[in-house]
């Protein structure tokens, strides 16, 4: 089956000749006109309309954006703050860059109509460090909107004032968990708080109810809004609303991002009819779907079982290349679709190093405040990255994967899950690869196999 | 610690971005480490002080975020993505290809004083690796050959200076 | 005594038995109720909550039901209500126990989850406990033995960190055994109100330290040693002195205020190694000052007083009575008598015996310093609600004694007994001690003992068993921890023969004094030293409730105003 055509709502412009991240330019495509219209609309309607059109968040954990706004405490008196969670962090991830880099205006769009929905006093947009152009540009941006009522005191005429301020990070991945994020926005080391009781939504940054949205999913609420609700829902598929962006990265001929409607595409179209396949004279070994968090796929496994289409249950018997890109079919078979970060390895890589690869990261980025992550994460990557630069043993597949079972479920944050299921995963998909790891590092590389660790 | 009258002033704007003066710690670093180079002895107490906190305070944030350094860099900053996406296609050799044009270690300011070469994690550009930040100006696809080029080019503006 | 108000009781479920307890207690604190231990290193009952060691990882339940009507979904096998256990460990620390909770700390979820915690903690951890001196007292040794696997599959390098940092005058730190639990960080944060440490870098990186320059000087540094649950930080001072198992502990009393901060003494053979506080949470919860910590090293001074002296003279006990007879006698009506604050209550009823005796006036010596808001009240005598309770004086001291000058001037007085005030520093000069004759009973020499024409050594806090009421007017005991140096005697005796002399028979044990006290103090009641609670027993405080006490707000005490008479209309 071919695969269909992309369907650009958020990324409409992007890499668009002539299109420029002014105002200006986005005004003439018809920018901020969402806005004038939801600011004359109860906000109760406004979230209505969000909750209707089923938006799934884009930062990662796929939560309903509806329920995520009615969980926050409208009763304590408490100012609401909204944050913008444009930390981008999560490895395979580029998506959010664009939006900010060529087309702030819509995410400050999005953005201004989820605070006048949500009642929102101050907004921050809590951007990574090593974005110093993105910042700057939003920064410009904010300031031009402030200049034309969009954004600040009173903004288009009404009662309803709320500005927004642009925060760096620097340097931390951590800083994309939502409460880390509030404590490094708070002016601390970003170490995630306990839930209960820190959930954001109640006692969030200061203390204070609190919304924490990624930068994609702000953008979709501009367009729910356009569109309605309902109207929304008739993209992509049931559960599974709207676009995504598919952000492909590795062992590909056309690496890139490529929006879709949700669920209308495989992973075999993705791959093999967007990005052109693999590298010549090469194949595909595995992918990780969803950021470098989502356990791995092996090509040529196969998953079967029961899904509901409908109101029916059918048998699913799917290869990699049969799986549907969306947030439902990608948990059914053991994965997620996370971040929308798809990385391809092919046939030159040697899983133990790729592991190795992965293993310092999440190391490198743990916080450091539980025992099992903290300690789990770097034994790990002392293992992966002994068996590369010393000494392999074949009993290290089991040690890892022992190692890895000790951490998720016990931490005070979903790093913990983040750091333990590319182990755990790689170990399941390629346990051979690891035990005959001691023998393979003996005989030669195959051509063009790259450097990992 | 002399700070750039501009700086001092984007300082006190910044502060009244946010209820609480401690939310403007990182701000503070950015600004200081964009106008001195980096966060020279002194500037953790003297931010302390300007938001009512403890030194420690300050200290714990500078020595959690990868980004603030407490000691000079070479002129320029050449910062490698490490992460899968880029290794894939080459990263660690992207990152040798610096290292041996600049004749210095990851870590290290060249012996020349022009640039500090380092490995950073994934950058958010993982579709055009491999990719490398050159101070705030990101770079991609950059192979052994664009390293080279890249390399080039700052040694021709250095004998310009 | 005022009852407190029952607090709204949850029942919850531990291990398979109900218990009710308070709302808002939290997992291990229920399950202690119920004598289950939740094994825990970063909680600390008197700190906020992080969460972050993951030791105490529980598997927890919540009784089902159905979701439209609320109705208990039954367990057919059980006849009991089904009981929906989260699939993964929850921590006992951060959970409140809410009604119907139910808690299991022993499945092999839990025991799993403790396992894998204890070798994550181990795997960095230098294991040099023969060489520590937490050990004996190290949570994690001692969980490692409880919850641990008891081999090690960790085969890489460890990390390194700073080892033996002094982190201020009292406090040692060895990086490398730190757990990153961060007791101490919150304690100089929240209680001590010094913040001072931090963790600087990140993930198993992460390193305690002092901001560079400053250093860990607060007069609580201290109870950071008693938090850590390992051995990383060390009292310079008790550091390899002594393995903490040989010593005895003793319930004692922090006697440098009216805080009256409650403690343990460690001891051995007669020596005191360390003084730790002890628990009450309505005096100091489980702090104490370091200053406290202290007061054991003048046992030993040479200026301690161990022989009794007539005229200058080595004497013996009878003989200084007959000689302190001859005094009362020849100059009865010229008697004046000074007690001490500092004196137990029982100590100061015998002081009021004897001043009776004779007919003398008494008054005691104030001592003030500034009060630190924490615990160290701004009254540094441990015991002038004993004096007020027991009648010794009806109102409160001063910090010298003019009235008491005059009277020596004018020849009004010849004789003073002094307990254990040095009269030089309450104020009067060499030509006034001159001219009288003193009794000085007390532990260290003065220039009050060195003109004294009778000197009786007596025992320092640590040596004797007694009570003293602190600024809320709570009575509180301590016991002998250590035997006194020779030639010293026991104050109580001293007194009890002072009063033969001049006259009055009374006991000078405890248990008969006590006896006396019940049946002639208003308030003490059915008390006796035996039966006061560990943690004292608050004393009717109304009677004094216009006295204008000095002390301003500490730990668990707020000043009341004294009552000013009002002005009627
Ligand atoms: C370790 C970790 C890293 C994360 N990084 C990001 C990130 O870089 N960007 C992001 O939007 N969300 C990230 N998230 C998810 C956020 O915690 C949060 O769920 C999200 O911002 C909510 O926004 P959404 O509901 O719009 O998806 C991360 C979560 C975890 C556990
Ligand atoms: S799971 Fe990891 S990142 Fe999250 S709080 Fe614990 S140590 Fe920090
Ligand atoms: S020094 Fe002790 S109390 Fe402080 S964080 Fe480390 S283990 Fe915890
Ligand atoms: S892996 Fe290099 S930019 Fe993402
Ligand atoms: S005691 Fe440390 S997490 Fe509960």
């Amino acid at each position: 089956m071919a695969a269909p055509t992309q369907r650009r709502i958020i990324f409409q412009h992007i890499d668009e000749p002539g299109y420029s991240n002014d105002l200006a330019c986005y005004v003439r495509h018809g920018g901020y006109d969402v806005l004038k219209k939801a600011v004359t609309r109860p906000p109760a309607e406004l979230i209505d309309e969000v909750k209707k059109s089923g938006l799934r968040g884009r930062g990662g954990a796929g939560f309903p954006c509806g329920v995520k706004w009615g969980l926050v405490d409208r009763k304590s008196g408490k100012p609401i703050y909204l944050i913008v969670n444009a930390d981008e962090s999560e490895p395979g991830t580029f998506k959010d860059r664009y939006i900010m880099h060529q087309d702030p205006h819509q995410l400050i769009e999005g953005t201004m109509i989820s605070c006048f929905a949500n009642n929102v006093k101050q907004a921050y947009i809590y951007i990574r460090g090593e974005m110093p152009h993105g910042a700057r540009i939003l920064e410009k941006a904010i300031a031009e909107a402030r200049a034309a009522g969009f954004v600040g005191k009173n903004i288009l005429g009404t009662t309803y004032s709320c500005d927004i301020f642009v925060h760096r990070g620097a340097g931390a991945y951590i800083c994309g968990e939502e409460t880390g994020l509030i404590e490094s926005l708070e002016g601390k080391r970003a170490n995630p708080r306990i839930k209960p009781p820190y959930f954001p939504a109640v006692l969030g940054l200061y203390q204070c109810p609190t919304i924490v949205n990624n930068v994609e999913t702000l953008c979709h609420v501009k367009h729910i809004v356009e569109f309605g609700g309902d109207a929304f829902t008739k993209i992509g598929t049931p559960n599974n609303t709207g676009t995504r962006i598919f952000c492909v990265s590795g062992h590909v001929q056309r690496p890139g991002y490529y929006e879709f409607e949700a669920g209308k595409i495989t992973m075999g179209q993705l791959l093999h009819e967007v990005c052109g396949g693999p590298l010549p004279g090469r194949t595909f070994k595995a992918v990780i779907p969803g950021g470098s968090s989502a356990k791995i796929l092996r090509f040529g496994e196969r998953f079967k079982g029961k899904r509901k289409v409908g109101a029916e249950m059918v048998d699913y018997d799917w290869g990699v290349e049969d799986v549907p890109m969306d947030f439902d079919s990608l948990g059914m078979i053991g994965t997620m679709g996370g971040s929308g970060g798809v990385i391809v390895m092919d046939d030159t890589v040697n899983m133990v190093e790729a592991l190795a690869n992965i293993n310092a990261f999440y190391s490198h980025e743990s916080c450091g405040q539980c025992t099992p992550c903290r300690e789990g994460s770097l034994w790990m990557k002392k293992i992966t990255t002994r068996m590369v630069h010393g000494q392999a043993r074949s009993e290290d597949a089991a040690l890892l994967k022992s190692v890895a079972d000790q951490i998720p479920g016990r931490t005070i944050c979903a790093f913990g899950e983040a750091c333990s299921w590319p182990t755990q995963s790689f170990i399941a998909k390629f346990g051979d690869e690891f035990k005959h790891y001691p023998e393979t590092k003996k005989t030669a590389k195959p051509a063009g196999a790259p450097e990992l660790v | 610690m002399n700070l750039k009258p501009t700086t001092l002033t984007q300082i006190d704007e910044v502060i009244t971005h946010y209820p609480t003066k401690r939310s403007a710690t990182l701000p503070l670093l950015h600004l200081i480490q964009e106008d001195v180079g980096y966060i020279p002895e002194g500037a953790i107490e003297w931010i302390a002080t300007k938001l009512e906190l403890e030194p420690i305070n300050v200290y714990e944030v500078v020595t959690f975020y990868p980004m603030f350094r407490q000691k000079p860099i070479g002129r320029r900053h050449i910062k490698v993505c490490r992460t899968l996406s880029c290794a894939l296609l080459g990263g660690y050799k992207t990152c040798e290809q610096f290292e041996k044009e600049f004749n210095t270690h990851r870590g290290e300011v060249s012996p020349d004083g022009e640039v500090t070469v380092d490995f950073v994690e994934c950058l958010a550009s993982c579709g055009t690796a491999p990719v490398v930040l050159i101070d705030d100006d990101l770079h991609e696809k950059v192979d052994c050959a664009k390293a080279k080029q890249l390399s080039a080019q700052i040694k021709a503006e250095a004998k310009k200076r | 005594m005022i009852a407190p108000p029952k607090p709204d009781l949850v029942t919850v479920n531990i291990d398979g038995r109900e218990i009710a307890v308070p709302k808002g207690t939290n997992v291990i604190e229920a399950a202690r109720l119920v004598n289950v231990d939740v094994p825990h290193y970063c909680y600390h009952p008197k700190l906020t909550i992080v969460g972050n060691c993951r030791m105490c990882l529980i598997e927890m339940g919540m009784p089902a039901v159905d979701p439209a009507t609320k109705a208990p979904i039954m367990d057919p096998a059980t006849g009991k209500q089904k009981i929906n256990w989260i699939p993964r460990p929850q921590i006992g620390c951060g959970t409140n126990v809410s009604p119907g909770l139910h808690v299991k700390t022993t499945s092999p979820m839990v025991k799993d989850a403790r396992e894998g915690v204890m070798e994550f903690l181990l795997i960095n951890h230098p294991l040099d406990c023969p060489i520590c001196d937490q050990a004996g007292e190290c949570k994690l040794q001692e969980q490692s033995t409880g919850y641990g696997r008891g081999y090690s599959r960790f085969v890489e390098q460890k990390n390194v960190k700073p080892k033996r940092t002094q982190l201020g005058p009292r406090v040692t730190l060895d990086d490398e055994r730190c757990i990153l639990c961060s007791r101490c960080i919150r304690f100089s944060k929240e209680i001590a109100k010094d913040d001072v440490l931090g963790f600087i870098d990140r993930g198993s990186y992460s390193t305690l330290t002092c901001f560079p320059g400053k250093q860990l000087t607060n007069n609580y540094s201290l109870n950071t040693v008693d938090i850590c649950p390992v051995g990383a930080l060390t009292s310079t001072d008790f550091r390899f002195k002594m393995r903490v198992w040989f010593l005895k502990q003793t319930n004692s009393l922090d006697t440098e205020s009216s805080v009256g901060a409650n403690t343990v003494v460690w001891s051995r053979e007669g020596q005191i190694y360390r003084i730790t506080p002890r628990r009450n949470d309505e005096v100091n919860d489980t702090w104490m000052a370091d200053s406290g910590r202290e007061l054991f090293k003048t046992l030993r001074a040479a200026d301690r007083l161990t022989a009794v002296k007539v005229n200058g003279a080595d004497s013996g006990l009878d003989l200084a009575a007959n000689a302190a007879a001859d005094l009362f006698k020849a100059y009865a009506g010229a008697i004046a008598v000074v007690g001490s604050a500092r004196s137990t209550v029982e100590e100061q009823f015998l002081t009021k015996k004897l001043a009776v005796a004779l007919n003398a006036p008494t008054q005691l010596v104030s001592r003030v310093g500034p009060g630190d808001t924490l615990l160290i009240s701004a009254d540094r005598n441990p015991n002038v609600r004993g004096a007020l309770v027991t009648g010794l004086i009806a109102a409160l001291p001063a910090q010298t004694l003019p009235a008491l000058a005059a009277s020596v001037d004018a020849g009004k007085t010849r004789v003073i007994v002094s307990v254990g005030e040095d009269l030089a520093a309450a104020g009067l000069t060499a030509a006034q001690l001159a001219k009288v004759a003193v009794v000085y009973l007390g532990t260290h020499a003065n220039a009050t003992s060195a003109v004294a024409k009778v000197v009786l050594p007596t025992l320092a806090v640590f040596e004797k068993n007694g009570t003293l009421v602190n600024q809320q007017f709570r009575l509180q005991k301590f016991a002998k921890a250590v035997p006194a140096p020779a030639g010293a005697t026991d104050d109580l005796i001293v007194l009890a023969k002072l009063a033969a002399a001049a006259g009055a028979s009374v006991p000078s044990d405890l248990g008969s004094l006590w006896k006396l006290l019940a049946a002639e103090v208003p308030g003490l009641g059915p008390i006796t030293y035996a039966n006061l609670p560990e943690t004292g027993l608050l004393l009717d405080a109304t009677p004094f409730a216009a006295l204008p006490f000095v002390e301003g707000e500490t730990l668990h005490y707020k000043p009341v105003a004294p009552a000013v008479a009002v002005a009627t209309a």
